[in-house]
């Protein structure tokens, strides 16, 4: 076990170690009328301790997970040239981790006009695990609307995924990416 | 005035130091729950077997997993290799059957939640897969017709209470193959269409009877599962529930730093994907390239969910439709396992590679390059204190 000294030695407050003799000395000279200075002294040390104290409950308890902004993870976006306004969710609203699994992306024109006949090549993996999809996710219907069923995508892990789209029309050739997070 | 001191001073050190009780952020928590077994979903119905959930097809299945009857030289069944004892492998490197093969045998535990089977995934469900070893010449070393011409002789009245009437086996070669001896080839090729059809359906209900089988084989709940549950409910973990500290070491590392949950997650402890993670190959043994040669295989079985044994929709394929079919990091890519049960059956890896679990975290510490492709496992430093944690929190998932 270690002794309160050994403690004091060892901690935070490099002050604390040499405070006793210190105290005595003070006593010794000046007898009992520095006393409530001390008092002060000792107080203020409690609070500063006690900060401390609440310091590291705060740190113990907070999730030590908090990351930097993540990647945009809007669900809307203009394609990288400006040609479209896509947009990609999950068909059945939520993303569930190991499935397979439909979107819906969905194809404005700049003036929102829907994109018909669109031809729709999709890639992607995740950026922080130097690896691509683990499926093949392909368009496979058209939903009207500028809606097409974006069929066999499947999230395995948790993190940070890319998926690129690389859409051609009408209206030009154009690639757009979302990040989705897990 | 001093003792006041000396309590705040307490205060801080033990605020400093910890109290003993296991202590996780909402992030960490929220990854356990996540890989406890009561997060394990009910089992899906497999529409490509609709005799999958039938109870005489389970009970005939178990019955040919056990039959040593089930091979060409009548020594080898399901159960060599996959023992029941052993949670259904077989502590062996290589497994053997009629001949050694050149992979380890997969433990059986929720085989039937896997999306692809074998180490590779060359087969895409469970049915299919248990009619690959039956031909393979390395394990049950049998024929398509001999196969046939055993469940009329053996199993006549059971098989046709389940699936119907046999075909007509007159004319029906005794050992033939599309997958055989060159004799055998020959034979199967000399059989009609509709010869072929009738034996391959035959053969397809024998796969799908031993899948039957096989769906009952699940997981069980460990140490791991009830102090997840404690954590989960905020229970005080009880007997063996508790973790030590060196438990609660390595299932923190588990989870973070060391990145093993990346793959090996959910509650089966795996992403079901395939992984280059640099697992050196085996002298001696032929040349092994994974997934990447595996894909060509699932195309081309006729018992695949493309095929004609198929029962219900095509629109349970989305695994196959959806397949990577290349992609650089197919290459020496191999199943993720599930972890649970692993301390208790080494060896470990696709061959049996490393004999016990301190090497394989050793291995995935120093993330040595793969021989062909590249591995997706960084370098990491651990402490041996680290390692040995690792281990410790594995054994839980084994108890
Ligand atoms: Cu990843």
């Amino acid at each position: 076990m270690l002794g309160k000294q050994a403690f004091f030695r060892h901690s935070v407050f490099p002050q604390a170690g040499g405070m006793r003799s210190v105290r005595q000395n003070v006593i010794r000279r000046r007898g009992t009328g520095l006393a409530s200075l001390w008092r002060y002294l000792l107080a203020g040390l409690g609070l500063a301790a006690l900060l401390v104290g609440v310091l590291a409950v705060v740190y113990l308890t907070v999730p030590h997970s908090a990351q930097p902004v993540g990647p945009d993870v809007s669900r809307t976006k203009k394609t990288d040239n400006g040609l479209y306004v896509a947009s990609f969710v999950p068909e059945r609203g939520v993303v569930r981790q190991g499935e397979l699994e439909s979107w819906v992306l969905t194809l404005k024109t700049k003036t929102g006009a829907s994109v018909e006949r669109a031809a729709i090549a999709i890639s992607g993996g995740m950026p922080q695990h130097n690896h691509g999809l683990p499926t093949s996710p392909q368009a496979t219907d058209y939903l009207g609307e500028g809606r097409y069923r974006i069929e066999g995508l499947k999230f395995t892990m948790s993190g940070w995924w890319q998926l690129r789209f690389a859409i051609s029309s009408g209206a030009g050739s154009d690639t757009v990416l979302f990040n989705v997070v897990l | 005035m001093r003792r006041l001191f000396c309590f705040l001073a307490l205060t801080v050190a033990v605020l400093l130091g910890g109290c003993g009780k296991p202590d996780f952020s909402d992030a960490e928590k929220k990854t356990i729950a996540s890989l406890a077994l009561n997060t394990l979903p009910a089992l899906k119905p497999d529409t490509t077997n609709r005799f999958a959930d039938v109870p005489a097809a389970a009970a005939l299945g178990s019955t040919l997993f056990f039959d040593v009857g089930m091979s060409r030289d009548g020594t080898v069944s399901c159960s060599t290799c996959h023992k029941i004892d052993r949670q259904f492998q077989d502590d062996l490197p290589q497994a053997v059957g009629v001949g050694r093969t050149n992979r380890r045998t997969m433990p059986l535990a929720g085989v039937a939640r896997d999306p692809w089977f074998f180490w590779d995934g060359r087969r895409d469900s469970l049915w299919a897969q248990a009619l690959t070893p039956l031909e393979n010449p390395l394990e049950q070393a049998g024929n398509r017709t001999a196969y046939a011409h055993y469940m009329k002789a053996r199993f006549g009245e059971r098989y046709e209470r389940i699936f119907g009437p046999l075909p007509d086996f007159s004319g029906i070669p005794l050992n033939a193959s599309p997958l055989g001896s060159d004799t055998e080839k020959a034979a199967w090729n000399a059989m009609s269409d509709a010869q072929r059809d009738a034996i391959n359906s035959v053969y397809a209900n024998i796969g799908k009877a031993i899948a039957a089988f096989e769906r009952s084989i699940e997981p069980t709940p460990t140490r791991f599962d009830r102090f997840a549950l404690d954590l989960a409910t905020g229970a005080e973990p009880k007997g063996d529930a508790a973790f030590s500290r060196e438990e609660i070491l390595g299932l923190k590392l588990f989870i973070g730093k060391a990145n093993c949950v990346t793959c090996h997650n959910g509650p089966r402890f795996t992403d079901n994907g395939f992984h280059n993670t640099g697992v050196p190959p085996v002298a001696g043994l032929p040349a092994d390239r994974g997934r990447v040669d595996a894909v060509a295989q699932v195309e081309a079985d006729p018992f695949n969910c493309f095929g004609a044994y198929r029962d219900g929709e095509a629109s349970a394929c989305g695994e196959l439709r959806f397949m990577v079919k290349d992609a650089p990091e197919l290459v020496r890519a191999y199943k993720t396992p599930s972890l649970r049960g692993a301390t208790t059956r080494p060896p470990y890896m696709h061959a049996g590679q490393f004999s016990s679990l301190d090497e394989v975290v050793a291995h995935y510490a120093k993330a040595a390059p793969s021989v062909e492709g590249v591995s997706e496992v960084h370098p990491l430093e651990l402490s041996d204190r680290e390692r040995a944690a690792l281990v410790a929190f594995l054994k839980t998932l084994s108890e």
